[in-house]
Parts: C-alpha cells; structure tokens; sequence
C-alpha cells in the first residue's frame, strides 16, 4: 500500500500540465478520425443502424407479446432511452480500454509507463470513438420519446430524476470498462469472458428487470447494477412502485451504486497492474 | 536529488518469472544478484545473448517491473513508486515498441509528446529545431509515421524518446536492422548529444560498431548475472577475442602457417584467398601483413573485427 500513497502523493509538479497532455493526445484523435471523411461517416451510419436495430429489438419483442413483466412498450421506451444514452456515452468516452489486451501484447502498455501520467488516465484518454455519437443520438432519441409518450411532466423532480439517472449510468458503464480492463491483466484472451459482463450488462439494462431470474438480478441488479441505470429510474419518473424487491425508492441509491461500481473497478485495475509488473512481463 | 552522480545503482538485484510448464508452474530467473553502478555522463553498452535478462533489467531500471529481490535506484529514485518523477528525467527507446502515433505525422508525434512532458512553447521549439536538425528529419516531419523507412522511423522513435532532455537515455537495440548509413548518422547524433548534454547512455546492441563508437564501458550479462564489466579493450584481452586479416594473393599459393602470432585459419581458390586471425595484443595488422608480403604478393585485404556474439560466445564458454 506504500506505492499507492507514493503515487497519489507525486502529482504533477503543474497543475494544469497533466490536462494539457490529455487534451493534445484527444485532440489528435479526434483530428485523425475526421480526416477519412468517408470512413468516418460511414462509421457513424453503421453505429446508428446499430442503435437503431437494437432499439427495434425491444419494440418487435413487446409488439407481439404487449407487454412483458408487467411493462409496457412505451415503458420499456423510457428505460432502453436512459440506459442506450448512459451506455453510449460511457461507450464513447471509456469504450477503448477494451484495446487493453491489444495493447498488452504489442507492448503499448510499457510505452505509457515511459510518460508522467497516471497508467489508467493514459488508457482513457489514448481514444474517443466519435462514430459512437451515433449511437448515444439513438439513445437520446429513445428518451425524449419515452418522456412524450408516457406524459412525463418535466419538472424539477422528472429532471433530477434524469440527470441523477444518466449522470450515475454513464459513471456506473464507465466503472465497467474499467473492471473489464482491469481483468485482462489476468486473462490471456479474456475479453469475451468480461464482454459477456459489459455488454450483457448493456443489453439486460434495457430490459425489464421485472422479468430477470434471481441469479441475474443479483449480478446486474447489484453487483453490476445496471437496473440504476434503466429500470429504477423509470420507476421513479413513472410513479410505478415496481417489483416488492426492487422497489422503486431504491433508485434514489444511483449515485452510491455507482461509487460501489467504481470502488470494484479501481480495485481491479490496482491488482492488474500490480499482477502487470509483479508476475507478468 | 540533484547533487547525486549515481545515475543507476543497484544491489542483489533479482528477478524471477513464474511460468506456466504444461500444467505445472515454475519459477525462472532472468536476473541474480546484480551489482551495477554508472555514474552520470558515463556511456555503457549492455550486452549479452537473447534472454540473459537484458530486457528485464531494463524494465526493472524503468519502473516497468517490480524487482522480486535486491534494490534500485535511477537518477536517486525507487523507480516503482516515483515512476511518475523518474520518467521526467529517463528516455527509453525499445527497438520494438514505438512511442509514435502510426496515423499521424511526425512532427504532430513529437508535438504530443511535449505535451505530455509538459516543455514550455519554447523548450519545445527550441529541442525540436534541434533534433530535426541534429537528426535531418525536415524532409519527413509532416509524413504519417506508418510510411517512414526503418530508418526514418528509427531516428524519429530516439528523437521522441530525447525530447524532454532526458539525463538518462536508455536504448534497447537502437540501432537493429538499420543500414551503414543510418547507424553511422544515429551514432554521430548520440556522441553529440552526449557531449553537449552531457547525457548518460545505457544501450543494449548486438551490433559491435555500436559498442566500439559509443560505449567506453562494457556489462555483459550471462543468463541473469554480470559476467564482465570493464572496458571493451580489456574484454576482448579477457577473451582472447582475435582479429582476422582476409588476404586476396596475386596466385595461388600453400596455406600461410608458421608467421609469427598468426593462426591460418582458412585458405580458398586454392590459396587465392587465405583468412588469418592474430591477437591485437600481441602483434598489428601490419606486421602481419608485413610478414604475408614476404611469401606472396598481395592485391587485396580485408581486416574483421571480434564481433559481440564471438565475444559474448567466448565468455559464456569459459564459464561454463
């Protein structure tokens, strides 16, 4: 534990020079993604027919059945709208920390150890994938339908509601890619193995959690709790009270569950690269 | 930490891997024991054959690795927790691992890495014009780094790795698959900067060109202990390492033997061309040649030095 308070107590001897160095490597990413303007648009058209299908997979699904686990299409509307935005944003901002095994392997890793600032900051910050704001304009799409739809009366505690939800979703899908990063270190070829976790994690968040089994409901229900992110707070704008054991008061909690995220996250991130530099090589 | 010369220190350092056999797990170790000192300004080439924990000492000196034994200290620091201090003053370069951005230029590369060393506008402008001057790299600074030559690219990774005016460079195999002309300009560029900058130079090479114009101190390492440290002229007489004088003979003549301190080693076309080895302490190039005059006439030479796999391959054997 000597190490980790060294490294927290070493910062930079600039305040303001650590910021100037995510923000050159960002900008350039950014520069170099919008130079192939026809790769880059059709990237951004792949992603929103994504979205888009994905989006139509919930409306497919309660257009032959009416309503699932006690929730109704337009419901559902209102919980894929939070979910898909918090996700695609996580996604956008923290999404290529799935590079790590790439990164692993080529050697990329002992290139951010030769530069001053922190291991994990270098990793968000070595991409922004702009296609995927295609997929978070789905999401956005999805919620203002959501709020139409249902009526929701937008006033102080609907917009609370929502931003408590989005801000908590996105650092909780953050924290995610965080962990899955984290394990890696551990696993040869493990990305599928924490995908099953991200990404399933994405898909049961845009669902009913009404409907979840009890061994799923305890993974993204709390462990990974992606019901905060969705089903909660469609709860809470909806005025629904929700299952006896996911009672709808519980989505006020967003925010403690998203610190619980990132307490499991950072730890996993700790032990990769302690095991990094200790056993690997 | 300014008013230390000891850029490097180390004591009983170790380091072993765990690796999976099968299904059994055993314990490898790449470095024992290590003893190293090297003073600032000093230039010390590290060598050894593939595996004998070049690589790994390297990582250990960086903060890469945690050391399993022993301590380390670079430029006064523990590298492992003030990695983030010790990076201000280190430039590495791993001949496989680029520090560049592939899609983008050169020149955008470098203007990344100022950042992240936080130079000011001018620090940076000032060590930029420098080493695209020192390295002649105008004509390639604004093309995307995936389409560099080796050797553009080469220059480009030692430029970024030198950029924040490093104290200590560290180079593994700088200078691997380069042609003549481009180590040459590399190793003009590293002289150089030592001496204006008085930097220290810790590089790994399998290449002896490097090691005679670069280093004036040798470690060589045998699977993960020092097994020399001294000065190239003293391991070549600790080895006994020999130099060979290639003669082209006007006609073919009987193998050249009985010349005084000079073994025959080889005779081809029919003793047209003839290989001669000698020791450099014991006797010159031109003496022997000398001596070859006096039994047949020669057209042509060739001289070839003790390369650092002969030498490295000389002292592992005596060792073992």
């Amino acid at each position: 534990m000597a190490e980790v308070r060294a490294r927290v107590r070493l910062a930079s001897p600039e305040p303001g020079g650590d910021l100037r160095a995510y923000r050159a490597v960002l900008a350039s990413r950014i520069r170099s993604q919008r130079s192939y303007r026809l790769g880059f648009s059709l990237d951004l058209g792949a992603s929103l027919l994504v979205g888009v299908i994905e989006l139509a997979e919930v409306w497919v699904l309660f257009h032959s059945v009416g309503e699932l686990g006690g929730f109704t299409f337009g419901q559902m509307l209102l919980v894929f709208g939070l979910a898909d935005l918090a996700f695609s944003v996580a996604d956008l901002v923290f999404g290529h920390c799935d590079n790590l095994p790439t990164y692993l392997r080529a050697g990329t890793l002992d290139v951010f150890y030769l530069r001053p600032q922190p291991l994990l900051l270098q990793l968000i910050t070595s991409d922004i994938s702009l296609r995927r704001l295609a997929r978070a304009s789905v999401g956005l799409v999805a919620l203002v339908a959501g709020l139409v739809v249902n009526d929701v009366d937008l006033g102080p505690r609907t917009i609370t509601i929502v931003i408590l939800a989005l801000v908590s979703g996105v650092a909780i899908f953050a924290a995610m890619f965080v962990w899955a990063a984290g394990v890696q270190f551990f696993l040869v070829d493990g990305a599928e193995a924490t995908n099953a976790f991200v990404y399933g994690g994405r898909y049961a968040s845009s669902q009913p959690a009404s409907v979840w089994s009890r061994p799923v409901l305890v993974l993204f229900g709390f462990f990974f709790p992606m019901t905060f992110a969705g089903f909660l707070p469609m709860l809470l704008l909806l005025d629904v009270a929700g299952p006896d054991w996911l009672p709808a008061s519980l989505g006020w909690w967003a925010p403690a569950m998203a610190l619980w995220t990132w307490t499991l996250a950072l730890l996993s991130w700790r032990l990769g690269v302690r095991h990094y530099q200790g056993a690997g090589g | 930490m300014t008013g230390t010369t000891t850029m490097i220190e180390t004591v009983g350092l170790g380091r072993d891997f765990r690796v999976r056999d099968g299904v059994r797990r055993r314990t490898v170790t790449a470095v024992e024991n290590l003893d190293l000192r090297i003073e600032a300004g000093e230039a010390v080439g590290y060598i050894g054959a593939n595996g004998a924990g070049k690589s790994t000492t390297i990582k250990m000196l960086t903060g890469i690795l945690v050391p399993t034994r022993g301590e380390v200290r670079t430029c006064g620091l523990r590298p492992v927790p003030d990695r983030r201090r010790l990076v201000r003053h280190v430039g590495v370069v791993f001949g496989q691992r680029s520090q560049l951005w592939w899609d983008l230029p050169v020149g955008e590369s470098f203007r990344i890495l100022a950042a992240i060393h936080g130079l000011t506008r001018d620090r940076e402008r000032a060590r930029t014009d420098e080493l695209v001057e020192r390295m002649e790299m105008a004509d390639f600074l604004a093309t995307p780094v995936r389409q560099l030559s080796l050797g553009q690219r080469m220059r480009a990774e030692v430029a970024a790795a030198l950029l924040h005016s490093p104290r200590l460079v560290i180079l593994d195999e700088p200078t691997i698959g380069l042609d003549v002309l481009s180590k040459q300009r590399l190793r003009e560029f590293l002289i150089a900067e030592r001496r204006e900058h008085g930097t220290t130079l810790l590089l790994t090479t399998h290449d002896m060109g490097d090691v005679e114009r670069l280093c004036d101190r040798i470690l060589l390492i045998d699977r993960g202990q020092l097994a020399f440290d001294g000065t190239l002229a003293a391991l070549a007489r600790t080895v006994g390492a020999e130099r060979t004088l290639t003669v082209d003979l006007a006609a073919p003549t009987p193998d050249l033997v009985g010349l005084p301190d000079v073994q025959h080693r080889s005779s081809e076309a029919g003793g047209l061309r003839q290989v001669l080895a000698f020791d450099a302490e014991t006797t010159t190039a031109a003496r022997v040649l000398a001596a070859v005059a006096e039994r047949a006439e020669v057209v042509d030479l060739s001289i070839g030095e003790p390369d650092v796999e002969d030498v490295v391959r000389r002292v592992y054997a005596a060792r073992r």
